[in-house]
């Protein structure tokens, strides 16, 4: 078997690492003659043109997956007409929303209506240059790129704001207000995971977090499965996915920030969220599972499809909390950013900070130091969820009378729950029909 | 590989549509578009650091500038009763300008007057390391007293916007 390896390693066809077909393209340009810059050029174009074939291919096959995945979950069929297992679905799906009429309302801001999806979409996109598809496989090898990853993850609420101011209607606006103010909200606790991961690693530079990972054979969610959990939650309602998909619920907002997009538009602004989904599932595959390193493996398999299945692997932790789990309301959901996952993340980074500073002023050599971590930090992970949530959260309450709102966010108070009125019996009286949305 | 001719191309490209942005932030009469094309500009002044090869700062311009405070101003825009859309004209303009051209001539002058001396090509330190040092060796008092600031920025916000809510846990 390796003797096969060593035959093809370093031909054009060896596909286990891409690069050696771009570098042969590049040498038979240079051979040719051609300039410097083109060379760059290609090489830029060869890279940009794989990712965005994958993107095309994600989107298309996501949608199934969604459909049919959550389907499963709910013990319902997904589609099962088109195709075997429903397989043809998302091809219908681009099929109609293609061919349906993109309407705008007459008194909408029609460049800033035109321009939310494209601004939704290429910040995703824009991510998964940075990421490593192999050894020597990262498009632009940035030595800031988790910072970069961050500034592209903030840039989705402003597009967000524009498409609901530019449809000129009060409940996208009001769903874009409540959308901006989640997004800000949950962009702490995962840039404070983040950084956990830059303190254990050192780096922000994502190739030589996964080199990281292949120097010690440590995945880092071994080490640190604390903000693996809060980047995954985080994450979840950044890109407004149940259970925090209030913007965009149709049964309560109608629809949110695109409730005046139809046709192709509509269709990119739900493309969008699926890629931008893929692109964090490639975060967290690369600083947390390894990225393309899987134990050796990869000298076998080619790195990149270890990623991919990877990513997918990822992708399918996300489906299946949004089968599973009902939707939160927006007072729920910041109280819970506010105050659980950002002060828990500020005691996992001086823990990491702690356990950083042991390890190199000491010298210990990491074979002792790193499985000690392991256990260390899974202890405390799993001690502090539930000793916070035993000591400091709201009492558990078996038969509840009357509703937990969090002070200071917009709930509406409801006159009927103010103080018991003296003829109520408690457990028996029954709630107002209005509930809260 | 990149070569002193696209770097120059690059700069004259950016700092033209950042400049054209900048423009568009004061004509134009929608305060939303205005807020829109100052995070164009922000975006533009962060590829003018790439320029530079100031990778940290290009993205921590991009987060903070155009992810944070751009948002801050959409809020502050959204909660004024009368940011409308036909606002713009008040009888403020003539002094604006004047005020705004004595401005341009202070920089001008200040542009003129400085030495610039074209630095040698030498080795780049890695920026954020460097910044991380600078914040913890020379300059660690500053840091401490930004945080400061930042918290009693906080902590007045809070007290300002809450609410008496008696019926809330």
């Amino acid at each position: 078997m390796s003797a096969l390896l060593t035959i093809i390693s370093r031909n054009w066809y060896d596909i286990r690492d891409l690069s050696n077909l771009s570098n042969a393209i590049l040498e038979r340009i240079r051979d040719a003659g051609g300039p410097g810059w083109l060379v760059y050029v290609v090489s830029a174009l060869l890279g940009a043109g794989g990712i965005v074939a994958f993107i095309g291919g994600a989107a298309i096959i996501n949608i199934w997956i969604e459909r049919r995945v959550v389907g499963r979950m709910q013990s319902r069929l997904g589609p099962n007409r088109l195709g075997p297992f429903g397989l043809l679905q998302p091809i219908a799906d681009a099929i109609k929303l293609m061919q349906k009429e993109v309407l705008q309302p007459r008194v909408a801001d029609a460049l800033v209506f035109s321009v939310a999806p494209i601004a939704f979409t290429v910040p995703g996109i824009v991510v998964l240059a940075v990421l490593p598809w192999g050894r020597n496989m990262t498009l632009a090898d940035l030595d800031v790129g988790v910072v970069f990853i961050l500034a592209m993850s903030s840039l989705a609420a402003l597009a967000v704001f524009t498409g609901g101011y530019g449809s000129n209607n009060k409940y996208a606006l009001f769903g874009a207000m409540r959308v901006i103010a989640m997004l800000v909200t949950y962009e702490i606790p995962s840039v404070l995971a983040l950084l956990g991961l830059v303190l254990f690693t050192g780096t922000m530079n994502l190739a030589s977090i996964v080199l990281f990972q292949e120097k010690y054979w440590l995945p880092l969610v071994l080490v640190q499965p604390l903000p693996f959990l809060i980047y995954f939650i985080s994450s979840s309602a950044e890109l407004n996915r149940t259970p925090a998909d209030l913007a965009e619920a149709e049964s309560e907002i109608a629809g949110g920030y695109h409730v005046e997009y139809s046709g192709m538009k509509f269709g990119l602004f739900y493309a969008a969220e699926l890629i931008n989904c893929v692109a964090i599932s490639a975060i967290m595959a690369t600083v947390f599972l390894g990225g393309w390193w899987t134990y050796k493996l990869d000298e076998i398999v080619p790195g990149w499809m270890l990623f991919i299945g990877k990513i997918y692997a990822v992708y399918f932790l996300f489906v299946w909390t949004r089968g599973t789990l009902p939707r939160f309301r927006i007072d729920q959901l910041l109280a819970f950013a506010w105050k659980w996952m950002t002060p828990m993340a500020f005691i996992n980074i001086v823990v990491v900070a702690a356990e950083v500073l042991i390890w190199t002023e000491t010298g210990w050599s990491a074979g002792l130091l790193l499985p000690v971590y392991v256990a260390v930090n899974g202890a405390f992970a799993v001690a502090l969820i539930v000793g916070w949530v035993r000591f400091m959260g709201p009492k558990f309450s078996r038969f509840p009378d009357r509703p937990r709102f969090y002070s200071g966010i917009d709930v509406p108070s409801l006159p009927a729950y103010r103080q018991p009125a003296p003829e109520a019996t408690g457990i028996g009286t029954a709630p107002s029909s209005t509930g809260v949305a | 590989m990149i070569d002193q001719t696209a770097v120059v191309v690059a700069f004259y490209v950016i700092a033209a549509s950042t400049v054209a942005c900048a423009l568009m932030v004061a004509a134009v009469r929608n305060l939303v578009h205005a807020v829109l094309f100052l995070v164009l500009t922000f975006v533009g002044v962060a590829g003018i650091y790439v320029v530079l090869s100031a990778d940290f700062v290009a993205v921590a311009q991009v987060l903070i500038y155009a992810g944070a405070i751009s948002v801050l101003l959409t809020f502050a825009i959204m909660l004024t009763p009368g940011a409308d859309r036909r606002n713009s004209e008040t009888v403020y303009q003539g002094p604006a300008f004047v005020l705004a051209g004595l401005l341009l001539a202070v920089i001008v002058f200040v542009v003129y007057d400085t030495d610039w001396r074209i630095a040698g090509r030498g080795e780049f330190a890695v920026t954020a390391a460097e910044l991380g040092r600078a914040f913890f060796k020379p300059y660690i008092v500053p840091f401490e007293v930004a945080s400061v600031l930042l918290v009693a920025a906080m902590v007045g916000a809070i007290v300002l916007t809450r609410e008496e809510a008696d019926d809330a846990f």
